[in-house]
């Protein structure tokens, strides 16, 4: 009881920097909840859990079905990640309902699903509520009959080696993962409209999902490359969740074995399972890919200070700086960051030039149009954190004094008017002396 | 027309007294105007009245604190979200100005008001200025007892007071004396014929133009005169030197406004001012031909002028019809056409028609805002027609343009009062005249015991007499002056004239002396009845500012406040760059009172935006949410009233949101909304309009208010009662109901997959989802 109390304690002390997934320059250790179905878990998927704990990741390890977890305490969060190994749990203990794991994950929280072949409603529901549908058969698993594992029983088939990574240096670092990677467990679909959803490992074109210890009697409901075997979610507000079919992925026996593929010579010394989880796992807490976008300024140019509104066709600067974190702020370089110049739709669509050191900057006039504008960046890139940036500006129409005094063209009417007030003046001088 | 014999001495003596006499009514006829207009202050609280006053207000307060040229230049941000509009130039800165030269003049004799109390003040300031400037117009036309007893009629007319009550700030209050003072000028310039009157007449129709878009009115009113009168003969240097300084000076001066601008040369409304211009030119050069040539020569320059004035002319008028016709609205406004064409709006701009005081008037509203004067002013139209001057034409000319007008909307009921007022002025003053004199003559010997009986009416109306007298001989010499040739023609006219008026006088002598007691005693009824009424619509029919709600029951006064109980709420809890989006009649409350940026306001300029914001209240949940989301709304506001029978609500509202709405985007159709060609709300609603979003955002939660869910306004039973909300958390509700404030869900945080939930678990997260937003909800 008591160290509950020192640890809230020191939860208090460090929630300015929770409440931010990441703020602080020098992290603080971050408390990850890890459920599990059975104590055992915790040693045979140690090097996992171990190359987390080496990045300063505090793990708190309970059983599911503990009648003490809870998420939040005193509408606070108690911890900034969550990893369910426990796909058999049919309720959580506590007060953990997947209403609260949604609501982590809403507040910005990450989280880690594994399941597997006995996979319990309750996983399959909360995998439904991060977009990621398992197969509904509860029997099924994946089965490839040409880009199996080889091993050395004949087997059923289901133990896959799959290479079908994505090719993404950001989610998966930039060293590219040279073994397959050794899957077992039932698979799941996307939704290809849900732009949330990421493949990051997929079954071959030759997979199906099926009960491997039965005939199979009907077509199975999901084939080939819409078979998805380890998914990430990026939400809205930059949670990330990993979900994945098969726990076992994870133990230390996959990550230890080697593997050969099925119709492939080569023969590796180790699954390329560790290597893929660990640069998962850090993108998954964040430990990458994020970007932080700070000291959005604009200004006319050749003023230093940010105007409260600008006037129609003024030549304007503006610039952001944009850091990505991977352990340390470091500038993020790319060259298609965008800036909208938006009232209802983007009136100036301006490519930003960066100088290598985080920096993005352009200047362009404002548009002949008055109204209420948008300096907007929606920079969206698979694996980053959304960049969503949006600066009202209110543009004027000219002041009465500030249009020309006089217009050239109209010099012509100005002397017809000054030429008839002469002749008007004349023409009565005359018209009176001569009465 | 001279007074009796015995009056003959000591006239100078009488004058005198008159004049003071008159001068104390005038003062107190303007105390009378300002106190009658303070029932609101008394029964409710200085506060500004309604919707427009509320965006005046707000202008008032910007010049005040960042002076003229910022007022001139103003860009609001916060209306029309994201156009944004710019104020100095589409507002009619009269209203504004004035109030805020009151405002600094008290302030730098250290007198600190407040710049609320300044407005809520002008209006009745205003309608004395008013009473005066009908004195000084109808002392033109038929003496100083007829300008009396018009500018009491007008201190109290109750559609008058409607607009210019304490609290009632709007353009309509400096608008109406501007317009009276500019008719007095005009008519006192004809009367002169001095260039000073034109000047200072032109300068009243300027600030006429800056304080209300009714200036339209006079500068056709004029230019019909001007033209009744040449056509009938009765063109004058007078009417000459009236007539074009105001229409050259007026122009360049209407032109000065912002908001005007090139309107006053380009738009249709003032094309009949220089027709008119043209024509009195080409009568003032016949007239000054006629008179240098003999009349043989001058045959034949006729025959020559009027050859090539007629090719001239369809040249002109050619050009003039190609230009005005390749206008898609010939070049009208489409207020202006509406008033031409009373079916215009209702067929083609809704945005116009679903305005309650562009509707055409009912006729109880006649005798509700005119009263008794509705059947003076026949009289008075006759008593003009004895002898028709000028003058007189003017103000027949000005009833029965202004009857026509408020025929065609409500609103302009206002400009019809002050012409009902000298009017039954003239008719009132003409039968106490009448009356009177007969009694006076019929008792030779005891006139001064008359003169007491009848009070200051008889011996006001003899001061009127003498007037009257001294403007026709006035008027009698300036006759004489204009061209010789005209002169014989006129004088035989008023020979003409003047027989039958003797006759009348005589004739009207015979009236027996017990009717004329009795018609005296009846008059003075019919004005205590006048009376009686104007107060009583002044304290208890147009007295209420609209935003503060009273009713009376069985248990007392109930106050509701829901309004300022909303904007307060909106002021205290969201961010101050968070847009409201609400129907646009609460567009200057929003701005005004919460200081929130708006979507739409009631300055309705663009159409588009507003068929915008109609289209989502007309749309189901999911498309409101995204037009919404588009235009960065946070906040819905809408307005309900069937808790407590309000019934000027948004639902009853919602038929102008569906046309105005479908009007721009075809796929808003109103046949959807109706069942038997009726907005309906209850069993019988079309599904269309059952998921709505007004129907929704009106009725979400209703039916745990009495059980049953009967709204008090449609006095029904709601169609559909038990609903949720997928896109919108209602955050504030007032407390009775009136305001409902909603708020836009944020995107959705995840996508959902397609499995579809197993039963169970699916309820009891959405039951746990719903208890949290009652949570939130500030009701329980």
């Amino acid at each position: 009881m008591r160290g509950k109390a020192e640890l809230f304690l020191i939860f208090i002390s460090v929630l300015p920097f929770l409440s931010l997934s990441f703020s602080a320059e020098s992290p603080k250790e971050r408390r990850v909840l890890v459920l599990l179905d059975d104590l055992a878990i915790k040693s045979s998927h140690s090097l996992f859990f171990d190359s987390l704990k080496s990045r300063r990741f505090l793990l708190h390890f309970r059983l599911a079905d503990d009648p003490e977890i809870s998420l939040r305490r005193y509408g606070q969060h108690l911890y900034d990640a969550l990893i369910l190994f426990c796909p058999s749990v049919q309720r959580f203990g506590g007060s953990i309902d997947v209403a609260a794991i949604a609501d982590f994950v809403d507040s910005g929280h990450d989280l880690i699903i594994a399941a597997d072949n006995n996979a319990s409603d309750f996983i399959r529901e909360i995998a439904t509520e991060c977009g990621v549908d398992f197969d509904e058969d509860p029997v099924a698993m994946v089965i490839d009959h040409t880009s199996y594992a080889v091993s050395d029983t004949e087997g059923d088939h289901t133990l896959l080696a799959s290479d079908n990574i994505i090719e993404s240096d950001v989610i998966l670092g930039s060293k590219k993962i040279e073994a397959p990677v050794l899957f077992k467990g039932i698979g799941h679909s996307l939704n290809p409209s849900n732009n949330l959803v990421v493949k990051v490992l997929s079954a071959s074109p030759s997979a199906y999902s099926a009960n491997p210890k039965s005939k199979l009697a009907n077509p199975p409901t999901i084939t080939g490359s819409a078979i998805s075997l380890v998914s990430i979610v990026q939400a809205r507000n930059n949670a990330r969740v990993l979900i994945t079919g098969s726990l076992i992925m994870f133990s230390n026996r996959f990550f230890r074995s080697g593997v050969q593929k099925a119709g492939n010579s080569t023969k590796h010394e180790r699954s390329g399972n560790e290597q893929f989880f660990t640069e998962l796992g850090k993108w998954v807490f964040h430990e990458r890919g994020h970007l932080k976008a700070v000291n959005i300024r604009h200004h006319k140019v050749g003023v230093t200070d940010e105007p409260a509104m600008y006037r129609i066709s003024d030549d304007l600067e503006y610039s952001v700086e944009i850091y990505e974190w991977s352990g340390t702020s470091e500038p993020y370089v790319a060259d298609d960051v965008q800036v909208q110049f938006y009232m209802m739709s983007p009136y100036v669509l301006k490519t930003l030039s960066t100088n290598q050191k985080g920096l993005y900057s352009t200047a362009f006039k404002v548009p002949d149009v008055y109204g209420v504008f948008q300096f907007k960046v929606e920079y969206h890139r698979l694996g980053y954190t959304t960049l969503s940036l949006s600066k009202q500006i209110p543009v004027r129409p000219y002041r009465h004094n500030e249009y020309e005094r006089f217009i050239p063209a109209a010099y012509p009417y100005y002397g017809a008017a000054l030429s008839m007030m002469a002749g008007f003046f004349i023409f009565t001088a005359v018209h009176l002396h001569n009465k | 027309m001279a007074g009796p014999p015995e009056q003959a001495p000591a006239p100078g003596l009488r004058y005198a007294f008159g004049s003071v006499l008159s001068f104390f009514i005038l003062l107190l006829i303007g105390v009378f105007a300002f106190s009658i207009r303070l029932f609101s202050v008394i029964k409710y609280e200085s506060v500004i009245h309604e919707f427009d006053p509320y965006f005046n207000y707000r202008v008032t307060q910007f010049l005040t604190k960042n002076g003229i040229y910022d007022f001139w230049n103003w860009f609001d941000d916060r209306t029309w979200y994201p156009l944004g509009r710019v104020i100095g130039g589409t507002v009619y800165p009269g209203l504004t100005l004035t109030a805020g030269t009151i405002w600094w003049l008290l302030n730098s004799l250290n007198i600190p008001l407040s710049v609320e109390t300044v407005c809520v003040f002008t209006a009745p300031i205003f309608s004395a200025f008013a009473a005066w400037a009908t004195y000084l117009l109808t002392k033109e036309v038929k003496g100083a007892g007829a300008g009396l007893t018009a500018a009491a009629l007008l201190a109290m007319v109750p559609s008058y007071i409607s607009r210019s009550v304490a609290g009632s700030y709007d353009n309509e209050a400096v608008a109406i004396f501007a317009l009276i003072f500019t008719f007095y000028l005009y008519i006192k310039t004809l009367n002169t014929g001095s260039l000073f009157y034109a000047t200072l007449n032109a300068i009243a129709y300027f600030y006429m133009v800056c304080s209300w878009g009714g200036y339209t009115f006079i500068i056709n009113l004029i230019p019909m005169h001007a033209l009744l009168c040449i056509v009938t003969g009765r063109y004058s240097s007078r009417l000459y030197v009236a007539y074009a300084p105001l229409v050259v000076l007026g122009t360049l001066l209407a032109a000065l406004v912002p908001v005007v601008g090139f309107n006053a040369v380009m738009t249709s409304e003032h094309f009949a001012s220089f027709l008119v211009f043209i024509i009195i030119h080409v009568v003032a050069l016949v007239d000054y031909i006629k008179g240098s040539l003999s009349p043989k020569m001058f045959k034949v320059a006729v025959t020559l002028v009027v050859s090539v004035g007629l090719a001239v002319c369809f040249a002109v008028v050619a050009v003039l019809v190609a230009l005005v016709a390749s206008s898609p609205t010939m070049g009208w406004s489409g207020r202006s056409l509406s008033l031409l064409d009373p079916t215009y709006a209702s067929k083609y701009i809704p945005i116009i028609a679903s305005v309650s005081e562009h509707q055409p008037p009912t006729w109880p509203s006649y005798f509700m805002d005119i009263n008794v004067l509705a059947f003076l002013v026949p009289a008075g139209i006759i008593a003009c027609f004895l002898p028709l001057s000028d003058a007189s034409s003017f103000v027949v000319l000005y009833i029965v343009t202004s009857v026509y007008f408020s025929g065609v909307m409500v609103r302009l009921m206002l400009v019809l009062a002050p012409a009902a007022c000298i009017m039954s002025g003239i008719a009132l003053s003409e039968a106490f005249d009448v009356f009177t004199r007969s009694i006076k003559f019929q008792l030779p010997g005891l006139s001064g015991n008359s003169e007491v009986n009848a009070g200051d009416g008889s011996s006001s109306t003899v001061v009127a007499q003498n007037d009257a007298a001294k403007t026709d001989k006035r008027e009698d010499t300036l006759k004489d002056r204009p061209s010789r040739k005209n002169k014989k023609k006129e004088k035989e006219k008023e020979h003409v004239e003047k027989a039958p008026v003797k006759s009348k006088v005589k004739r009207l002598l015979v009236l027996p002396l017990e009717a004329s007691v009795v018609a005296l005693l009846l008059i003075v009824l019919l004005g205590a009845f006048y009376v009686v009424h104007c107060v009583w619509a002044a304290a208890e029919a147009y007295s209420a500012p609209s935003i503060v709600l009273t009713s009376h029951s069985h248990d007392g006064l109930h106050v509701f406040d829901d309004f300022r109980e909303a904007y307060a709420w909106l002021s205290h809890n969201t961010d101050v760059d968070d847009k409201v989006a609400s129907w646009w009649d609460y567009g200057y409350q929003t701005t005004a009172m919460a200081n929130r940026t708006v979507i739409v306001d009631n300055n309705t300029w663009n159409n588009t935006h507003i068929a915008t914001v109609g289209t989502a209240m007309s749309s189901p949940e999911k498309a409101a949410w995204e037009i919404f989301n588009s235009l960065d709304v946070k906040y819905v506001l809408v307005v309900f009233g069937g808790l407590v029978g309000y019934p000027s609500d948004d639902i009853n509202k919602f038929l102008w949101m569906v046309r105005i709405g479908g009007g721009v985007f075809p796929h808003i159709k109103e046949p959807d909304y109706l069942r038997d060609g009726q907005y309906r709300i209850d069993s019988q609603a079309t599904p269309t309009m059952l998921n709505c979003l007004m129907y929704k955002l009106s009725y979400y939660r209703f039916v745990e208010t009495d059980g049953k869910a009967f709204d008090r306004v449609r006095r029904t039973e709601i169609g559909k009662k038990y609903f949720k909300l997928t896109h919108f958390d209602e955050v504030f509700t007032t407390h009775h109901w009136m305001v409902r404030i909603y708020k836009l869900r944020p995107p959705k945080n995840r996508i959902r997959g397609k499995t579809k939930k197993p039963k169970s678990k699916g309820s009891s997260t959405t039951s746990s989802k719903r208890g949290g937003t009652r949570k939130k909800n500030p009701w329980h």
